[in-house]
């Protein structure tokens, strides 16, 4: 996991091994590139290019009783963008979104704060970010299931803030709520913030920060002015995930809110289950734009080729 | 040298996420062994093994051993792809070649783009060529464009920090270019190869979204436990979330034994 997000770059560097060939190596060098780069493209041109040039396509289609064809209209665009529905999803979504964003980036920047710079010994870091990371390699659905046993209106939660005399009567709202779906997507997605920063903060010069202690910055200005800033292309890489998996989720909002909830990803769902096929491309390519516009303002803070 | 005072707050913030990760897992893990008449919550009516015992018997709902074949034989073929294709695309990437960076933003595009999409995208491919999705065809390629891009990622991590001079060298001692890739670059990249791998098969044996619309009509693992959701109530759900969540540990367990046995055969000197 920690090498995913290290280093990137063969892409942006130059060839280290070549040093003074010919053109005619050059050539040859761009062609063996081409081959060994092909299987890739291969994949992701068939499952991903012409699947999203489809759904642009498809957008325009018509939908008759049980089926959808060619034509060239506007109407599902026009639908989707006149429908008042549209809007409160979109604002329903993005604060999904933003209260999950920065809840996740609260608790991944602490977490690997503490893992970057209060853990001393670099087996104990590795094997602490290992106990953070091991979840990622596990079912999202059993661990959105297994929220049940707390939440649930009998469950542990309940149960104690009824002991302790907190509540009167069971909470209702801590299953099936937009509380829940906000709680499954801080404890599905979190990694994917502290990986990033985690590995920003472990190539932060450590004498950076001595230089700043010796200055007399204090503890919190030496993580203001120096830490933060230097952390901000891992910030900005978790950001990007965890905008784009919240943005497009239909699973976790159903499930957590036990079905209602609305969000952008479920709505096209929905519209999938009743095979309207071109209104739900419509949707799609909107919220493709929408997280494109979000992704483009956070890869301003960062040059994702250098970073990576 | 004194721990700052921050250290405290932190580790004790520190344990608390540990705490909120592992919590529900653990707790879906002790409700699997419910007694009979046990239910979805605490307390617990009895210990038994009986609702593992129920993932065994054939009323239970749905084909879950056939869908975890299903998941296991499409996890290890997406392993298998992604490991080659990352590791070839990777070595691509080593030298610059006209429109790499076209082809490093397309798997970044690849990981970005809401995963819905790529459902409902090679949905309506297979749907639009006359042929029916199944997951073997379309719930593989959907499945792919989700763990080449973490391949690739790690691929450049790992050549990144590849010493060059070893390929020098065997190209200087008269290698050819696959005899320098088959016997210095490989061997070295081995250990990195088993977390391509462990990428490869967990994400496609839990991949859910992007294959919902492109498996068909036999479900995988995830698809299966999700419909059990609407319609199972008792802690058999648990159990078999019990079960398969081993299953990932025990994966996950193997791939970093393997790791740490080829590393350490590598600095051996081998004379």
């Amino acid at each position: 996991m920690s090498a995913s997000i290290d280093t990137p770059a063969a892409a942006g560097r130059p060839a280290a091994a070549v040093p003074g060939k010919r053109p005619r190596g050059r050539l040859s060098e761009n062609l063996l590139g081409w081959l060994l780069a092909t299987p890739f493209v291969a994949v992701l041109a068939v499952f991903l290019l012409l699947p999203i040039a489809l759904i642009f396509v498809v957008s325009f289609w018509e939908t008759s009783a049980y089926s959808y064809g060619p034509a060239f209209i506007l109407d599902n665009y026009g639908y989707l963008l006149t429908s008042s529905v549209t809007l409160s999803v979109y604002v329903k979504t993005l604060m999904f979104t933003a209260l999950t964003w920065a809840i996740t980036l609260l608790i991944g920047f602490t977490v690997a704060w503490f893992l970057a710079f209060h853990v001393r010994s670099l087996g104990v870091q590795i094997s602490l970010f290992l106990l953070c990371t091991i979840p990622f390699w596990t079912s999202n659905i059993i661990r959105m299931i297994s929220w049940i046993p707390f939440l649930g209106r009998n469950g542990i939660a309940n149960s104690v803030l009824l002991d302790l005399g907190v509540i009167d009567a069971p909470l209702e709202w801590l299953l099936f709520s937009d509380f829940a779906v906000i709680l499954a997507f801080v404890h599905l997605y979190t990694l994917f913030m502290i990986v990033p920063i985690f590995n920003t903060m472990m190539r932060i010069d450590r004498s950076l920060i001595e230089a700043a202690r010796d200055a007399g910055a204090s503890g919190f200005q030496v993580l203001r002015h120096v830490v933060l800033p230097l952390t901000l292309p891992g910030i900005m890489i978790g950001s990007i995930f965890v905008v784009t998996l919240v943005m497009g989720d239909f699973i976790t909002v159903r499930f957590m809110s036990g079905g209602q909830s609305a969000s952008v990803g479920r709505t096209i769902a929905n519209e999938i289950a009743l095979l309207q096929y071109p209104a739900a491309s419509a949707n799609a390519v909107i919220l493709l734009v929408t997280v494109l516009l979000m992704v483009g303002v956070l890869m301003r803070f960062v040059d994702i080729r250098k970073e990576l | 040298m004194r721990r700052p005072w921050t250290f405290w707050p932190l580790a004790a913030f520190f344990v608390l996420f540990v705490a909120f990760l592992y919590g529900p897992t653990l707790t879906i893990g002790i409700l699997s062994f419910q007694g009979p008449q046990g239910g979805l919550t605490f307390p617990l009516n009895g210990v038994s093994f009986h609702w593992f015992g129920e993932l065994f018997q054939q009323q239970a709902v749905g084909d879950i051993w056939g869908s975890f074949r299903r998941s296991f034989a499409l996890g290890s073929l997406v392993m298998l792809i992604t490991v080659v294709v990352s590791v070839m695309a990777g070595l691509a990437f080593r030298k610059r070649f006209a429109g790499a960076g076209i082809v490093f933003y397309l798997g970044i595009a690849s990981l970005i783009v809401p995963s819905i999409l790529v459902s409902l995208g090679v949905g309506i491919l297979f749907n639009v060529a006359g042929i029916d999705v199944h997951w073997m065809t379309s719930g593989l390629g959907a499945q792919l464009t989700w763990t080449l891009p973490f391949g690739l990622l790690i691929m450049f991590a790992v050549f990144n920090r590849f010493d060059p001079a070893f390929e020098e060298a065997a190209r200087d001692l008269g290698a050819s270019r696959w005899q320098t890739l088959r016997h210095v670059v490989l061997p070295i990249i081995a250990p990195s190869l088993l977390g391509v791998a462990l990428f490869g098969f967990t994400l496609s044996y839990d991949e859910f979204a992007r294959t919902l619309l492109t498996a068909g009509s036999y479900n995988t693992l995830p698809l299966e436990i999700y419909g059990m959701t609407t319609n199972v109530t008792t802690p058999v759900l648990y159990a078999l979330g019990t079960l398969t969540t081993v299953f990932s540990f025990t994966v996950i367990a193997v791939a970093a034994i393997a790791m740490r046995v080829s590393l350490k055969r590598r600095s051996q000197p081998s004379r």
